[in-house]
């Protein structure tokens, strides 16, 4: 099963729960700290909306 | 003068041609194409010189038994034993590699190889068996047709069925909407970074399967054989990916409900007509093959005449 091993957001009041939480001050800075994330864990970002994104680990 | 030698020297004839035989018959199905497996050169020596050894067995068994050595016949199994043993060498070395490519072959496709070339050699094996039997039984000529056209046969055997047999392949335009990627009809994934959807819309082609049958469908729906496709096309085409890009995965996805398979290929070379013939030409795996439709025929069959 995919595991979800971060959450970039620029609301952050949306979001909670056990996962790493990365606050994006705008949807361009959204886009790189998910494009590093994705890089350094070796992991798929996904958008769950524009403001939204999370990284998930697959087997 | 020669011929007369090759009539007084019945035995050695025999063995002789059926060797040779059964070693062309190994040599003709070795063959390294853009799978680039067996590799050259020390992967190819290792199978002709099973080859050799598979001819060798099969052909003095034949004498052996004329001269009512039944024992002979222990050699034979003494050779099953021995091409088990290739397909794990295959199984295990295929396996091993397998981690390390950056579109895996897939168990089942190297099931699939390993299976293949053991069954060669058994086919080397008849090949020099029934060669050795008819230069020994009757003439050496005998010998000779026999192998030749046990050669056709097994080459015959051997050509597997691909998948234009089964299914339509038709080439796909591939959509982005926001994040979700479709090949045609059949949504594919979710594409996080505008990078990746950048280079997916500039590298990607998408490809669509139609069966041609019920029985097609259930085999393109099979995880191994979707792999092998995805193989075969990244082998021929190159792949536009490196590790640690899980954004940019070549994916097949089934459309549920037509049963169609949805491809998406990052090509290195972005050829239309050369991905085409790399999905077409993709074999079928044996693991992969189902008849449900005859067997559901049958039972059906049976359950009228049963009343």
């Amino acid at each position: 099963m995919a595991r979800i091993v971060g959450i970039v957001t620029t609301r952050r009041e949306e979001v909670g729960g056990g996962a790493p939480i990365f606050y994006a001050e705008d949807r361009e800075g959204l886009q790189q700290v998910a494009h590093l994330l994705e890089k350094i864990l070796d992991c798929a970002a996904h958008t769950i909306n524009e403001d939204l994104f999370i990284i998930v680990e697959r087997e | 003068m020669m011929l007369d030698w090759l009539h007084s020297h019945k035995e050695l004839t025999a063995v002789a041609m059926g060797t040779a035989f059964g070693m062309l018959a190994r040599i003709a199905m070795l063959r390294s194409d853009y799978r680039q497996y067996p590799a050259y050169p020390h992967g190819k020596i290792i199978h002709l010189a099973l080859g050799l050894i598979a001819g060798a067995l099969g052909a003095v068994a034949v004498p052996a038994l004329f001269n009512k050595d039944y024992t002979a016949i222990t050699f034979l199994s003494l050779a099953a034993q021995q091409f088990r043993e290739v397909r794990n060498m295959e199984r295990n070395t295929l396996s091993a590699i397998d981690d390390l490519e950056l579109v895996p072959r897939g168990a089942a496709y190297i099931e699939g190889i390993a299976v293949v070339f053991e069954g060669r050699n058994y086919l080397a094996i008849v090949t020099a068996l029934l060669t050795s039997l008819f230069a020994q039984w009757i003439v050496w000529w005998a010998g000779l047709i026999a192998g030749v056209l046990s050669l056709v046969i097994s080459h015959l055997f051997m050509r597997g069925k691909r998948i234009s047999h089964i299914a339509r392949v038709e080439m796909a335009p591939i959509k982005l909407d926001g994040p979700n990627l479709y090949v045609g009809d059949i949504y594919m994934m979710n594409v996080g970074l505008d990078e990746n959807r950048e280079i997916i819309r500039e590298q990607g082609m998408g490809f669509i399967l139609t069966p041609r049958s019920d029985d097609a469908r259930v085999t393109i729906a099979n995880l191994g054989q979707r792999q092998a496709i995805l193989h075969d096309v990244s082998t021929r085409l190159g792949v536009y990916r490196d590790d640690g890009d899980p954004g940019l995965l070549p994916i097949a996805k089934l459309g549920l409900r037509t049963g169609q398979l949805g491809l998406l290929v990052l090509p290195r070379e972005k050829d239309a007509d050369k991905a085409y013939e790399a999905v077409s030409g993709v074999p079928l795996l044996e693991a992969a093959v189902r008849k449900p439709t005859k067997a559901n025929r049958k039972s059906l069959e049976e359950a009228e005449s049963n009343g």
